[in-house]
């Protein structure tokens, strides 16, 4: 939950690039036209939220989802929003798949790794053998738990 | 402030980030209206993406709008003509009230007194 009111502001620094960005060069923004738009995107959330909260209400659903947001857009007349939102929800997916595929494929690297050299010692040390592997075993269990963990933590963010 | 990072940055960040607002923050505003249980990651993506397609969509139809284009800049009173004018950007008109001299509001509020009166 919010602790104080301006929790609920979005950060100042990062509002003023968007709307310079969004102008030609060169053109200067009041600090009163500044603030009053990082209040209007707030509102934009709230009223956003609630329009999608509608959409998820009917269809008995208790998590707000992509198609409520967009549903949402078009609802408020933001018709407009809801091609580049596509686009930039597909990149941003990509994205997550992206890190999942790069730290399976570290970890595959990591045990093929140990493998290897698992195979070189065990020429050496044919008694330690067991306990070694024992030990690989419960590290590879850990990491694999961590992994899950932190998908999980990717998919939904409730509370 | 951004000005002093080098292009350079902005660049690399806008490929690699498709959003630069907070999600984190957007999620404490959505959660703060009370019948919303939970929200999955794409909801909080999409909206937070949304925010600021609007942030830039509002700041380009007022200056487009107002008298902005000769003096080059951008002010409260062109975001409010915007908000009173622009049927998608109504529901701001309660945060971005237009600001009117006292003089004209006592002028006003004489004339609907007196409106009052006629009948």
């Amino acid at each position: 939950m919010a602790e104080r009111p301006e929790d609920l502001n979005l950060p100042n620094a990062v509002i003023t690039r968007i709307i310079k960005e969004a102008l030609p060069d060169g053109v200067n923004v009041s600090k009163e036209a500044r603030r009053a738009i990082s209040q209007a995107a707030s509102v934009f959330v709230l009223y956003a939220t609630s329009c999608a909260n509608n959409f998820a209400m009917k269809a008995k659903r208790k998590t707000l989802n992509a198609g409520d947001v967009l549903a949402a857009m078009e609802e408020m007349e933001f018709e407009r929003f809801l091609e580049p939102l596509r686009e930039a929800l597909e990149v941003y997916k990509k994205g997550q798949k992206g890190k999942k595929e790069v730290s399976e494929q570290r970890r595959r690297d990591k045990e093929e790794k140990k493998a290897g050299s698992e195979r070189d010692k065990s020429r050496e040390e044919e008694e330690e053998e067991e306990d070694e592997e024992e030990d690989e075993r419960m590290e590879e269990e850990a990491e694999a738990e961590n992994e899950a963990a932190a998908a999980d933590e990717d998919e939904e963010v409730d509370n | 402030m951004s000005q002093n990072n080098p292009p350079k940055d902005q660049q690399t960040s806008s490929h690699k980030k498709t959003i630069s607002l907070p999600i984190s923050r957007v999620r404490l505003i959505m959660k703060s209206s009370p019948d919303v249980s939970s929200i999955n990651q794409d909801a909080l993506f999409l909206t937070t993406k949304a925010t600021e397609l609007f942030v830039q969509h509002l700041a380009r139809s007022s200056f487009l709008n107002g008298s902005g284009r000769e003096t080059n800049s951008l002010s409260y009173s062109d975001l409010a003509s915007t908000a009173e004018e622009t049927e998608t950007f109504h529901f701001l008109t309660d945060i971005l009230p237009k600001k009117i001299l006292a003089r004209d509001y006592l002028k006003s509020l004489e004339e609907m007194q007196e409106e009052d009166a006629d009948f």
